[in-house]
C-alpha cells in the first residue's frame, strides 16, 4: 500500500517508538541521553535564528518542553530527529521574529538563492579563447604547518557563518557541522532539494573565500 | 557530443557542490572530471572546497554546558509533575 506517507517516511524505526514510550513513562535516563545526543546541535541551529546565546538556550529549553508535552502527537511518520528539529526551528523562528531580527524563512530563502557567484567574477578572464577560465587562480593551501587545524581557522569559519544570510547559515550548520542528510534538512525546513543545494553552495563558497583571504594574508605576513 | 572544454572554470566553481553531493548527471559528471583532467587550478579549488567542508565539520561540539544540561533535566522533572 503506497500512500504518500509511506514513500517519504523512513523505514519503521521500532527503537524510536520505544524511546518515545520511555519518555512518556518519565524515564529520566532516556531524556538525559537524548539531551546529550541532540542538545549541542539544537543549540547551534537555534543560534542562527536569534541574537544571543542566552535566547538560543531558552529556545532549546522551550523545545524540549514542547517535545515532552507533544509526545502523544508523535506518530513516527517522520524520524524523531526530524520531528524534534521541526519543533526547534518553529520556536526559534518565532523567537527570532519577535526580536524582529529575522524575516520568515520562506521569504528569506527566496532572496538567498539569487545569482551571487561562488567566486568573484573578476577572477575569471572575460575575453578571448580562454574566457571564463581563471585569471586569478586559487593558490594551493598546502602549508608546511597544519594551519587549517588552528583555533583561528575555526574562529574564521564560525564568524563567516554568523554573517551569512540566515537560511544559508542554517543549512550549512545542519549539513556540514551537524551532519544532517540533505533529505533531513529538506524535511525540517520544508525546502526543496534544489533549494537546499543552492543555499549550501553559496554558504560553502563564502566560507572557502574567507579561508582563502585568511591564508593569503598569513602567507604575506 | 560536446567537447569537454565546453565547461569553463567559472562554470566549474558553480557545479562543485552538485558534484560533491552527487547531484550531477553521469554526462555532466564526466564533463566536470574531464575539465579537472587538464585544469590544475580547478583541482586546487575543489581541494579547497573539501578542506572547507572538513574544517567546518570541526566546529561540531559534543557537549552542552553543564548548567544548560541541568536546566533541561529540571524541565523534564517539572513536566513529569504536570
Amino acid at each position: 500500500m503506497a500512500s504518500p506517507e509511506s514513500i517519504t517516511a523512513p523505514p519503521e524505526a521500532p527503537g524510536e517508538q520505544r524511546l518515545v514510550d520511555a519518555l512518556r513513562a518519565g524515564d529520566e535516563l532516556t531524556f538525559a541521553r537524548l539531551v546529550r545526543e541532540y542538545g549541542p546541535g539544537m543549540l547551534r541551529v537555534a543560534r542562527n535564528y536569534v541574537s544571543t546565546q542566552a535566547v538560543a538556550e531558552e529556545v532549546v529549553q522551550e523545545t524540549w518542553l514542547g517535545v515532552l508535552r507533544g509526545l502523544d502527537r508523535f506518530e513516527g511518520r517522520s524520524s524523531f530527529k526530524t520531528w524534534l528539529y521541526r519543533i526547534l526551528t518553529n520556536i526559534a523562528m518565532s523567537r527570532g521574529e519577535r526580536e524582529s531580527r529575522t524575516i520568515p524563512f520562506a521569504t528569506l530563502a527566496g532572496d538567498d538563492v539569487g545569482d551571487e557567484p561562488a567566486v568573484d567574477p573578476g577572477r575569471f578572464l572575460t575575453e578571448g579563447r580562454w574566457a571564463g577560465h581563471w585569471a586569478v587562480p586559487p593558490e594551493s593551501w598546502a602549508a608546511p604547518e597544519p594551519r587549517l587545524l588552528e583555533a583561528e581557522t575555526r574562529q574564521i569559519i564560525d564568524r563567516t557563518i554568523a554573517q551569512l544570510p540566515e537560511s544559508q547559515a542554517i543549512v550549512i550548520t545542519m549539513c556540514d557541522i551537524e551532519g544532517f542528510e540533505p533529505e533531513e534538512v529538506c524535511n525540517v525546513l520544508d525546502i526543496s532539494l534544489t533549494n537546499q543545494r543552492v543555499l549550501l553552495h553559496r554558504a560553502r563558497a563564502r566560507v572557502r573565500q574567507a579561508l582563502e583571504d585568511y591564508l593569503g594574508e598569513a602567507r604575506t605576513r | 557530443m560536446k567537447l569537454s572544454r565546453d565547461l569553463s572554470c567559472a562554470e566549474i566553481v558553480e557545479l562543485v557542490t552538485e558534484y560533491l553531493e552527487g547531484g550531477l548527471s553521469p554526462h555532466d559528471r564526466e564533463r566536470f572530471e574531464e575539465h579537472l583532467g587538464f585544469c590544475d587550478w580547478c583541482v586546487t579549488y575543489l581541494e579547497q572546497m573539501r578542506l572547507t567542508i572538513e574544517n567546518t565539520g570541526r566546529l561540531r561540539e559534543e557537549d552542552l554546558e553543564p548548567e544548560l544540561q541541568d536546566a533541561l533535566i529540571d524541565v523534564f522533572r517539572g513536566w513529569r509533575t504536570e
